[in-house]
C-alpha cells in the first residue's frame, strides 16, 4: 500500500484502474469528469490496457457499456447529474439485462434551475432502477467501495452505482491510502460474465417479455437485490482481510450505545454530523449516528436493529421527493414499522448549501426537545420564500384576466367574501 | 456494379442461385449451409421485406466473419418478432437494449472484442429507420465519427410500423401515414422534410456507406461482405417493402423494391472515405407511376382526380436523384 | 420450449426457440410447386420436351439432351434441319426478345449424336411381332419406338432407299442425305427390319402371312396433285407441265429434271417453295411462283419464302392461272374477301414460261388396302379414330394418309403416338392418356430474373436463327453458340432450381432437395405471403387456396 496526496477523483481513478477495467466510456459533466480524465491519461500513456471512449453523450456511454459488458468485457463509466437523467432509459436497461456494469455518481443536484454543487437529487431519482446504490463517507470509502462494487456486481450480475459527493469528495485533496495491483488482484477474480455474447454459443440477450413472466422477472430482480443484502457485509469483512481495512458494509453505526437519538445520513456530510455528534456526546447528549452505505438495496433489518434502544431519529437527507419530503426517510420508517419510534425528516445541502456545524448542533438541540417539525428544511431562508409566496398568492388572486377588470371596476366586488 | 460479369448464364447473376454458375459464383442464400440467422418461427408478417432482408444481410455477414459474429439490434418491429419470450429466432449471439442505442451498445460491443484480441469478431448493429434516422441518430452519429468498427445495417420501410405506421424522417413526400393522413389541402407527408441517412453518413467520411435493395440479393451480399472486411466504421441502407404500412399485396414485396430501384426514387449506390465508388444502373427505366400505385399509401393520387402535380413532384425527386448519380447508363432511352 | 436455468430468467433465451411456433398457422394459401406446360412442348408436332432437352443442354449434358429427344422423336439431326419449328414462334421469349433457336440446338445435338455415334438400346423382347408399311417419317418413328417397347419391327418400303418424304420430298441443300441416312441406320441397328423395293399388293395378306398381331400404315401421298388448265398450243412451243412430288423425286433421284428455262411454280405450300429453289440451284433462267394467297397468308414457311426470295425467285401473290397458251400463261388476278375468300376480278395478265410445275397438293395410293375389313377411305385420306386405328382391328394408320397436319413433323408425331397405342393394343390395355397441364404463358413468368443477350451477340445470333434448317447453307452451329441458344430457354412453367423461392422466402420456409431434386415447402412455417411464386421465373409455383 501507498499512501499519497491526491484528489479524491484521481483516487477512484487509481482504485478503478487497479481493478482492471477492460472498456472505459466517458461523456464530460462535472463533478466526475476528473475521474475519467485520470483514467483516459492512464489508457493513453499505456499504463491502463483498456479501451477508453470518448463518446457523445452519457445515454451513448451506458449504451456503450452495456455492449461492453454484454460482451464480457469489465466496464466502467461514470456521470453525474443532468448526465445521470439522460442516461436513464439505459440505466433501467443495464440492470434489467443483468449487467454489471460499475459507474461512479459524483452527485450532484438537478436542474433547473441548473447547479453544478453537490446533493443527492441524481442518484436518488434513480434509486427504483435496479441498481445497486452505494454511497461513500469519505474518498478513501470511495476508493474501497469501487474495489467491492466490482466484485458485487460480477458476483450476482447487476450494476452497481457508487455514489460520492460532488466536490465535497471528488475534489478534495487528501492523504489516501492507495492499494497495491497484487491486494486488488487478490480481492477480485477475473470478470466471468454469467451471459456472454459469443459466437461460440450464440444466445439473444433483451427479449421481449410479455404479461406471463415479467413480474417473475421483477420478482427475480428483487431477489437477487436481497442476495446482495447478505454479500455486502460479507464483500466488505474480504476486504477488511486482505486490505486491513473497514470499508463498505450495509450501516454503519457511530456512538449509538445508549443513544436516544440518532442522526441517519449518506456521504460525506456524515463526517460533519460526527464531529457535532462528538461534542454533543462530551456534552452529555444521548445522541448517535447512523450512516448508510447501501441505499439500494436498502437495509431494513440492519437499520431497524442499529436503531433498537433510539427513541427518535432524525433522517438528514441531502434530497427530497417534492410533495411528500423525505426520500431515505420514508425508507427509515418502513425500517421501523411498528416501533413508534419517532422519525424526523431533515432536509439539507440541497445544491451545495453548506451544512455547518452550529446549524447542525441546534438542529440536534431541537430534535431532542421534541421540538422538530416532521419536515424541516434546514436553514432556509424563511423571509425570501414568504416573500416569494405572498406575492404569487396575490398574484394568483388576480384570476383570470376578465375577472380582473370586472373585480377593477367593482362590478363582482360584492360577490367576493 | 455488384453484378458479375458472367456469361449468358440463362439467369445470369438476377436469380439466387443459377446452377449454371460455377459453387464459388453463387450467392449464399443460394447454399443449404446458409447460415439462417433468422430462423423460421419469428413472427413477421407475411410478406415482409424486413425480415428477408435481416437474413440476407445477416447470412452474408455470418459468412464474410466466418460464423464468428455478434449483433446488436434497436428496437423496433424486427426486434419484436425476431425475439418475444421465450421464442428467439436469432441463431448468433444478439442483443437487443433500446430503440436509440443500438449503435452505442455496438460500439461497447466492438470495444469488448478489440481489448481481447478477439479481431476475428465482427459486430453489426441493426435498426429500421426510425431508430436510425431519428431516435438512434445521435449513437449512430458517435458511432461514424469515432469510425467504431461497427457495420450499421438500416432496414428502410420509411416509416414507423411496429407503432402503427407513424412518419419518421425517412417517410417520403405524399405518403400516408397514421400521422401523415390523405387529409387537408397538402395530403401526406409533406415535401420539404426528411433526412437521407446515407448521404449525411458520406459525410462523416467512414470508410464505406452504401445502399441496397431486397430486390438485388447478390448486391446486399457484395456490400455486406465488402464492409465486413473493412475494419471502421461502415453504414448499409437497405430498402425493405412493408406490405402492412405501405398497403401492398404480401407477395408484392421484392417487386416493389425493384421498381422502386428502376424508377430512381431509391438510388442504389456504394461510396468510400465520403465519395461515390459505384452505382447500380436502372435496367429498365420506369415512371414513378408504376411504383406508387400498387401501394394503398399513394391511393389518394390516384383517385377519380390523380392529383398530377404531386405526382409530378416525387417523378422530379427520381429524376434528380438519376442525375445527381448517374443511374442510366450512358445513352440509354429515357 | 427450452428456459435457460443458468442465464437470466426470461431475458436471455436460447437458439432454436422460435421453432416451436409453427407460423404455418397463419396461411390462407399454400405455394405448390407444378410442372406448367411450356409453349414449345404445347406446339411441337412432334410431341418433344424441348423445354426439358434444352435445360439439358444448358447444362452441356448433351448426350442427355439427346436422349431426352429420343424419348420422342429418332430423328434430331433431320428434324434440326427440316422442321417448321412452330416450337420457336410459341416460345415466351419471343415476347421478351427474341425466340429462342430451338431448332439450331436440336440441329446441334443430333449432329454430335452422330459424330460420338450414340446408339439406342431396343426394349426387352415382348415375342409381339409388328409390320409397318411405309418407311417414311412416320412409319420409321413408329418403328422405332416399337422397338424400343421390345417389339420385332418389320418395314416394307416401296422405293430403293428408305426416308419418305423426307428424302423423295426434301431438297438435298435442306438436307445431307448421309444425315438422314445415319438416323435411319441407328434404327435399323436397334433390329427393325426395313424391307426396300418391296411395295405391297395386300397388306391384309402380307399381315397373315407374316404372323403380325398388329400393323401401322404409312404410306404418305406419293403423287402430286394436279389440276386441268384449259389452253391450246402445239408441240415444241407448249410449257412442259410437271407436279412437284415428281420433280423433287427426280431431284432426289438425279434424273433428268424439267427445271430448265423460265420455270413457274404454282402453289403457295412449303413444297412450291422447295422446287422452286431447287430449280434455282440447277440453273433455270428464272423462277417464278405464282400463289393465290397473298404473302401473309401463304401455307410455306415465311422463313422459307424469305430465304426464297434472298435466293431470287420472284413471288406473284392473288393471282389464278387460268389458261395455257402455247408459252403463255394468263393469270386473272384476285382480291381478297372475308377471311381466305379470293375474289375474281376478270382482270388478267400473261407471262411467259418454259416450264409449269403445279405444287398443289398430294394424293393417296391405297389400293393395297382393300382386302382389310373395315377400313374407310373418304376424300383420299384413310378415316382413324383417336387412338389412330383404323376401322380394321389391329391396324393402325398415321402420317399424310390421314386427315391431318402434313408436315413431316407432324407425321413423326403421329408415328410415335400409333406405337404407343399399338403397344397398348398388343398388351391389351386402353392406351393411358396424361392430362395436359396448364400452359405456362408469358404471364406466367416473372421474366425480369433473366438477363438480357448482350447487344455484341445479337448479331450472331441473327446468323444462328436464319440458319435453323439452313445448316448446309451457313455451316454448322458450333458448341458455344448451341449452349448459348440453349440458355435463353426460360424453362416457362418448369422449374429448374435457380434458388429463387429458397432464398426469397422471408421464412426459411423452403427446404433444398440438391441438385437435380428440386425444394420442397415447409408448410409448417410458410405463411403463405406469396413472394416465391411471384418471384419464380418461370412461372413453376401457383399460390392455392387454404381449405378451410
Amino acid at each position: 500500500m501507498t499512501l499519497k496526496q491526491i484528489e479524491g477523483s484521481h483516487g477512484v481513478a487509481e482504485a478503478i484502474a487497479l481493478c482492471r477495467p477492460e472498456v472505459i466510456c466517458a461523456y464530460p459533466i462535472s463533478p466526475q469528469t476528473h475521474i475519467v480524465e485520470g483514467l483516459g491519461e492512464m489508457v493513453k500513456a499505456g499504463e491502463l490496457r483498456a479501451e477508453f471512449l470518448n463518446v457523445e453523450s452519457e445515454f451513448a456511454a451506458m449504451s456503450v457499456a452495456i455492449g461492453s459488458s454484454a460482451a464480457g468485457a469489465r466496464t466502467y463509466t461514470a456521470t453525474a447529474s443532468q448526465g445521470l437523467l439522460f442516461m436513464v432509459e439505459a440505466v433501467y436497461n443495464a440492470s434489467g439485462l443483468g449487467l454489471p456494469i460499475v459507474m461512479t455518481v459524483a452527485n450532484r443536484a438537478i436542474g433547473a434551475p441548473i447547479n453544478i454543487w453537490n446533493d443527492h437529487s441524481d442518484s436518488m431519482s434513480q434509486r427504483d432502477c435496479g441498481w445497486i446504490q452505494l454511497f461513500a463517507e469519505t474518498n478513501q470509502e470511495a476508493m474501497d467501495l469501487h474495489i467491492q462494487a466490482f466484485k458485487l456486481a460480477e458476483e450476482l450480475s447487476l450494476p452497481v452505482m457508487v455514489c460520492m459527493d460532488g466536490f465535497i469528495l471528488t475534489h478534495a485533496y487528501e492523504r489516501l491510502d492507495v492499494p497495491t495491483q497484487e491486494q486488488v488482484d487478490r480481492y477480485l477474480p477475473p470478470f466471468e460474465p454469467r451471459q456472454v455474447l459469443d459466437p461460440a454459443q450464440p444466445v439473444s440477450i433483451g427479449a421481449m417479455v410479455g404479461p406471463e413472466a415479467f413480474t417473475e422477472v421483477r420478482y427475480l430482480a428483487h431477489a437477487k437485490q436481497l442476495q446482495a443484502l447478505d454479500r455486502i457485509p460479507e464483500l466488505s469483512a474480504e476486504f477488511n482481510a486482505i486490505f486491513g481495512r473497514d470499508s463498505g458494509g450495509l450501516v454503519r453505526p457511530y456512538r449509538t450505545e445508549g443513544a436516544e437519538t440518532v442522526v441517519i445520513a449518506l456521504g460525506s456530510v456524515l463526517g460533519t454530523i460526527k464531529d457535532v455528534v462528538d461534542e454533543m456526546q462530551d456534552a452529555g447528549h444521548k445522541i448517535g449516528v447512523l450512516g448508510i452505505t447501501s441505499f439500494r438495496p436498502f437495509p431494513l433489518e440492519a437499520i431497524n436493529k442499529a436503531l433498537q434502544g433510539a427513541k427518535r431519529v432524525v433522517v438528514l437527507e441531502k434530497c427530497f421527493a417534492v410533495g411528500v419530503g423525505g426520500i431515505v426517510a420514508t425508507n427509515v420508517r418502513m425500517a421501523l414499522d411498528g416501533t413508534g419510534q419517532e422519525v424526523r425528516t431533515v432536509v439539507a445541502g440541497l445544491g451545495g448549501r453548506a451544512i455547518t456545524m452550529s446549524s447542525l448542533n441546534q438542529l440536534f438541540l431541537d430534535a431532542m426537545a421534541g421540538k422538530l417539525e416532521a419536515l424541516t428544511f434546514l436553514d432556509l431562508h424563511r423571509g425570501v420564500v414568504d416573500r416569494v409566496l405572498e406575492r404569487e398568492r396575490q398574484i394568483r388572486r388576480s384570476g383570470p384576466i376578465a375577472e380582473s377588470v370586472l373585480r377593477d371596476v367593482g362590478t363582482v366586488a360584492s360577490n367576493i367574501a | 456494379m455488384s453484378l458479375q460479369t458472367v456469361k449468358f448464364y440463362q439467369t445470369g447473376t438476377f436469380t439466387v442461385g443459377n446452377r449454371l454458375l460455377a459453387e464459388d459464383e453463387r450467392t449464399i442464400q443460394a447454399t443449404a449451409a446458409r447460415s439462417n440467422s433468422l430462423n423460421c418461427g419469428h413472427r413477421a408478417c407475411q410478406g415482409c421485406g424486413e425480415a428477408l432482408g435481416a437474413r440476407y444481410a445477416i447470412d452474408a455477414a455470418m459468412a464474410a466473419a466466418n460464423g464468428q459474429l455478434i449483433a446488436a439490434n434497436a428496437t423496433g418491429c424486427l426486434e419484436v418478432f425476431s425475439t418475444p419470450y421465450p421464442e428467439t429466432s436469432w441463431q448468433i449471439p444478439w442483443i437487443h437494449s433500446l430503440f436509440g442505442n443500438a449503435p452505442a451498445v455496438a460500439s461497447g460491443i466492438a470495444a469488448a472484442m478489440r481489448i481481447k484480441g478477439r479481431s476475428d469478431v465482427r459486430v453489426v448493429a441493426q435498426g429500421g429507420d426510425g431508430s436510425t434516422t431519428d431516435i438512434g441518430f445521435g449513437c449512430l452519429s458517435g458511432m461514424f465519427e469515432r469510425n467504431d468498427d461497427v457495420l450499421y445495417i438500416c432496414y428502410d420501410n420509411e416509416a414507423y410500423m411496429n407503432t402503427g405506421v407513424q412518419r419518421s424522417s425517412a417517410t417520403p413526400p405524399a405518403v400516408r401515414t397514421a400521422t401523415t393522413m390523405p387529409v387537408g389541402p397538402e395530403p401526406g407527408n409533406v415535401f420539404g422534410q426528411g433526412k437521407y441517412l446515407p448521404a449525411i453518413a458520406m459525410a462523416h467520411g467512414i470508410p464505406y456507406v452504401a445502399t441496397a435493395t431486397v430486390a438485388d440479393l447478390r448486391d446486399i451480399e457484395y456490400k455486406v461482405r465488402k464492409a465486413i472486411n473493412i475494419r471502421g466504421a461502415k453504414y448499409l441502407h437497405i430498402f425493405v417493402p412493408c406490405p402492412l404500412g405501405w398497403g401492398s399485396a404480401a407477395h408484392d414485396t421484392i417487386n416493389l423494391a425493384y421498381l422502386a430501384k428502376e424508377c430512381g426514387l431509391f438510388p442504389v449506390f456504394e461510396a468510400e472515405q465520403g465519395e461515390v465508388t459505384g452505382v447500380s444502373k436502372i435496367r429498365r427505366l420506369i415512371p414513378v407511376e408504376e411504383y406508387m400505385k400498387p401501394q394503398r399509401r399513394y391511393a389518394h393520387l390516384f383517385g377519380k382526380k390523380p392529383a398530377l402535380e404531386t405526382i409530378a413532384k416525387i417523378q422530379a425527386r427520381a429524376d434528380h436523384n438519376i442525375k445527381k448519380y448517374g443511374l442510366l447508363e450512358q445513352g440509354a432511352q429515357r | 420450449m427450452s428456459i435457460v436455468l443458468d442465464k437470466p430468467f426470461a431475458i436471455t433465451l436460447d437458439v432454436g426457440s422460435s421453432l416451436a411456433n409453427k407460423t404455418g398457422s397463419w396461411r390462407t394459401a399454400r405455394p405448390v410447386y407444378l410442372d406448367r406446360l411450356p409453349p414449345c412442348n404445347n406446339q411441337c408436332p412432334a410431341g418433344e420436351n424441348i423445354q426439358s432437352w434444352l435445360n439439358l443442354a444448358e447444362e452441356k449434358q448433351y448426350e442427355a439432351a439427346w436422349r431426352k429427344i429420343m424419348e420422342e422423336n429418332p430423328f434430331p439431326a433431320v428434324m434440326g434441319r427440316v422442321c417448321y419449328h412452330s416450337c420457336e414462334s410459341a416460345c415466351n421469349r419471343g415476347t421478351l426478345d427474341l425466340p429462342v433457336g430451338i431448332n439450331s440446338v436440336e440441329r446441334f445435338l443430333g449432329d454430335q449424336a452422330l459424330k460420338h455415334r450414340w446408339k439406342v438400346e431396343p426394349g426387352k423382347s415382348t415375342g409381339k411381332k409388328v409390320m409397318v408399311v411405309g418407311a417414311g417419317p412416320s412409319g420409321l418413328t413408329a418403328a422405332y419406338h416399337l422397338a424400343r417397347l421390345g417389339h420385332a419391327v418389320t418395314v416394307f418400303e416401296a422405293s430403293a432407299k428408305p426416308g419418305g418424304m423426307m428424302r423423295y420430298g426434301i431438297p438435298k441443300y435442306r438436307m445431307p442425305r448421309e444425315k438422314l441416312g445415319a438416323e435411319i441406320a441407328r434404327i435399323r441397328e436397334m433390329g427393325v427390319d426395313i424391307r426396300l423395293d418391296s411395295k405391297l399388293d395386300d397388306v391384309a395378306r402380307t399381315m397373315n402371312d407374316g404372323g403380325f398381331q398388329a400393323c401401322f400404315l404409312a404410306v404418305g401421298l406419293q403423287r402430286g396433285r394436279c389440276v386441268d388448265i384449259p389452253g391450246a398450243g402445239e408441240g415444241q412451243e407448249k410449257i412442259a407441265v410437271v407436279d412437284a412430288i415428281s420433280v423433287l423425286r427426280a431431284v432426289e433421284l438425279e434424273e433428268a429434271t424439267a427445271l430448265v428455262g423460265r420455270v413457274v411454280v404454282y402453289g403457295g405450300g412449303n413444297t412450291a417453295i422447295d422446287v422452286a429453289r431447287s430449280a434455282i440451284r440447277l440453273g433455270a433462267v428464272s423462277v417464278t411462283v405464282v400463289v393465290l394467297e397473298p404473302r401473309e397468308h401463304m401455307p410455306a414457311h415465311p422463313a422459307e419464302v424469305k430465304e426464297g426470295i434472298e435466293e431470287g425467285l420472284h413471288l406473284i401473290n392473288l393471282r389464278q392461272v387460268r389458261r395455257i397458251d402455247g408459252k403463255v400463261l394468263t393469270l386473272e388476278i384476285m382480291v381478297a374477301g372475308d377471311g381466305r375468300e379470293y375474289l375474281h376480278t376478270g382482270q388478267s395478265e400473261t407471262m411467259e414460261a418454259d416450264v409449269f410445275v403445279q405444287a398443289l397438293g398430294q394424293a393417296g395410293d391405297f389400293n393395297a388396302l382393300c382386302n382389310l375389313p373395315g377400313i374407310v377411305i373418304e376424300d383420299g385420306a384413310v378415316e382413324v379414330n383417336a387412338e389412330l386405328m383404323t376401322g380394321s382391328a389391329g391396324v393402325f394408320a398415321g402420317g399424310d394418309m390421314i386427315p391431318a397436319q402434313r408436315n413431316v413433323t407432324a407425321a413423326i408425331g403421329l408415328g410415335k403416338k400409333a406405337a404407343r397405342n399399338i403397344d397398348a393394343f398388343l398388351r391389351g390395355e386402353k392406351p393411358r392418356l396424361k392430362p395436359k397441364a396448364d400452359i405456362a404463358d408469358f404471364s406466367k413468368l416473372n421474366t425480369r430474373y433473366y438477363s438480357d443477350a448482350p447487344r455484341t451477340i445479337r448479331p450472331i445470333l441473327d446468323v444462328v436463327r436464319r440458319s435453323s434448317g439452313f445448316a448446309e447453307i451457313v455451316g454448322n452451329l458450333d458448341e458455344e453458340s448451341a449452349v448459348f441458344e440453349a440458355r435463353r430457354c426460360m424453362s416457362c412453367g418448369n422449374c429448374f432450381e435457380c434458388d429463387n423461392c429458397y432464398g426469397v422466402c422471408p421464412d426459411n420456409s423452403v427446404i433444398k432437395l440438391g441438385p437435380g431434386n428440386r425444394f420442397k415447402f415447409n408448410y409448417d412455417y410458410c405463411k403463405g405471403c406469396g413472394i416465391c411464386a411471384a418471384e419464380c421465373p418461370c412461372g413453376a409455383i401457383k399460390m392455392v387456396p387454404e381449405e378451410i
